[in-house]
């Protein structure tokens, strides 16, 4: 997605002239689009995320829209005091952009992997929070978002290919956009990993089971009601996440759920333990994870079978 | 009486002084039975200066107003002061320091009129002053941005990402000044974190320094007049400050970071503040 972002930021730029772009020492054979055509509107900061935070808040608020790019877990985790008491509480238009959400840095290890990014946002109600599912998706939601009024964050993949099958760029702020319609079950993904959900909707049809898959590039603000009726026409949701599975899309799910008294039953897949340093590629961390196709397939057609049993 | 005492104060005056700046403090802090008197009454002079002058704000509502950043939020009532004197807060407002429904609480909050940045955790101020300069500069504007430090609060990693990134892009539209005081929370700098040769230290990250008496508005003034603000390397005023500066009980006392006066200390602070040289 980083190579659409980019190109989807030149074009919202050369509409908004407050837009501009901060690095932290981040995004070689990246950002070079962005710095040809702007480079009175590019800064590396340097290795300093906190100080990029910092001076986007300045930036802000004298009128500039500034974006500050770096990897997930240094972009958030390391000036999250910043973000909260700059851009947050000022309400300014900072955007805080990370790449590589989830276990995209495989075998870069557990520093790189930012699974806990959208749950420590999402505690703080005034900061929008996307993750787009693939390329498409994410030219049109930075089109959709890049000029909005306040805060930001936007949490990217770092596959450029990668493709939601079904999704075909669609996006609606605050609403998840399903991509295939089931019966049995629905399979609520968070960002990318939502391509191994409408893989795992294929292995489970193959059961006869009939899953539907939603994405969801929206974790705030969401619409609860639209996502209410959503879940409502099932009988369970499965979530899935390259995150903890607490604070992203399975705690929304759930808060949905308890606070509108849906009749469904939740499964969350997620981390659930802080990876132990074993790496290796994608596929195999998602696996080990129990969020690649194969084990999402298993834990939909396992719940589905208890709820039938169940009966 | 205090009340009545303090919103009489000179509202709308063009030019502060530190002694006008001190007595609202003193007022103040005895009113709400708070802290902080210390670290307020060490920038009194510099806050006089800096908004008796120096910034250039038409009105706090001027898109093209020089910035202010309080970085060392906790002293935040000579800022209220100086507001105060300018006639920026509603009649009374003072009064309301660290009451019920204010905006003024012991840190500043930027929903209060005169306030550009909240501040109140060490570190963090530099970087938005730093990056309204870049944004002055992007803008093509001469906007000029300040910044108020304590000298503790360069123990901040932040600090000093905001010092290398400024000194490196020559933001000369960028003024530090920092709080030399010599105290912090539960000390003295020299044992809890020794900033010997500070100045040296801003001077090597690439800083144009200055050393001057920060209860000196003369010679603050002169210094700030001094700057080019439109070329070269950032400026930082190292002000040589002393914690509590007027209340002789106060002045060099750790426990006036903190401490609350009872009505002796308060009638003895007001006479010697009342008493001083203006």
């Amino acid at each position: 997605m980083r190579k659409a972002f980019v190109q989807s930021l030149v074009e919202a730029a050369r509409k908004d002239s407050r837009i501009t772009l901060l690095t932290a020492d981040l995004g070689y054979a990246a950002l070079e689009p962005f710095i040809e055509e702007f480079p009175d509107r590019f800064v590396n900061v340097g290795v300093a995320e906190q100080n990029m935070v910092a001076l986007a808040t300045g930036m802000a608020e004298a009128g500039l829209v500034p974006f500050c790019y770096s990897i997930v877990n240094f972009s958030v985790l390391r000036p999250y005091e910043f973000i909260r008491n700059g851009p947050i509480v000022h309400q300014l238009p900072v955007r805080i952009v990370g790449m590589g959400g989830g276990l995209d840095y495989s075998t870069n290890g557990v520093s790189h992997y930012g699974i806990e990014d959208v749950g420590v946002l999402r505690v703080q109600p005034q900061i929008a929070i996307y993750t787009p599912g693939d390329a498409a998706q994410t030219r049109n939601l930075v089109a959709h978002t890049a000029s909005l009024p306040g805060p930001a964050y936007y949490r990217l993949g770092k596959d450029d290919l990668l493709e939601v099958p079904g999704l075909e760029g669609r996006f609606t702020v605050g609403r998840p956009e399903l991509v295939r319609e089931g019966q049995h079950v629905l399979i609520l993904a968070m960002g990318g990993i939502a391509a191994e959900a409408v893989y795992a909707a294929e292995l489970l049809a193959a059961k006869g089971i009939a899953a539907g898959v939603a994405v969801v590039s929206t974790l705030q603000p969401a619409d609860h009601t639209f996502l209410a009726n959503l879940m409502r026409a099932y009988p369970l949701v499965v979530s899935v996440e390259a995150h903890y599975r607490v604070g992203g899309i399975g705690s929304l799910a759930a808060e949905v759920i308890a606070e509108r008294g849906l009749p469904v039953r939740l499964v969350r897949c997620g981390l659930s333990e802080i990876p132990d340093g074993v790496t290796g590629t994608l596929p195999f961390m998602y696996a080990r994870h129990g969020i690649g196709r194969n084990q999402l397939a298993a834990t939909a057609e396992r719940a589905v079978r208890a709820l039938e049993s169940a009966k | 009486m205090l009340m009545a005492l303090t919103s009489s104060i000179l509202p709308h005056s063009q030019t502060l002084c530190g002694r006008q700046l001190r007595r609202i403090i003193l007022d103040q802090s005895k009113r709400a039975y708070v802290g902080h008197i210390g670290s307020s009454l060490s920038i009194a002079d510099i806050i006089a200066v800096l908004y008796g002058g120096v910034m250039k704000i038409a009105a706090p509502e001027d898109p093209e107003r020089d910035r202010f950043v309080l970085s060392k939020g906790h002293a935040a009532l000579a800022l209220y002061a100086a507001f105060h004197l300018k006639g920026w807060l509603d009649e009374g407002q003072i009064d309301t320091y660290c009451g019920s429904e204010t905006m003024l609480g012991v840190h500043p909050e930027h929903c209060l009129r005169g306030v550009d940045f909240s501040t109140g955790s060490l570190g963090m101020g530099l970087g938005y002053a730093a990056g309204a300069a870049l944004a002055a500069r992007m803008q093509t504007s001469p906007r000029r941005a300040f910044a108020l430090l304590s000298d503790a609060e360069c123990n901040e990693g932040a600090v000093w990402e905001a010092a290398m990134f400024a000194a490196h892009h020559r933001l000369a539209n960028l003024t530090a000044v920092i709080d030399c005081n010599g105290q912090q929370a539960l000390g003295h700098t020299k044992d809890v974190m020794n900033l010997n040769h500070l100045a040296e230290r801003w001077e090597k990250f690439g800083w144009d320094v200055h050393l001057v008496d920060g209860h000196n508005e003369a010679a603050l003034q002169a210094t700030f007049d001094g700057l080019n603000y439109r070329t070269g390397r950032p400026h930082m005023i190292v002000a040589n400050t002393v914690c509590g500066k007027g209340v002789s009980f106060m002045e060099g006392q750790v426990k006036w970071h903190y401490w609350p006066m009872n009505d002796l200390e308060y009638a003895q602070a007001v006479g010697e503040v009342e008493g001083a040289d203006p």
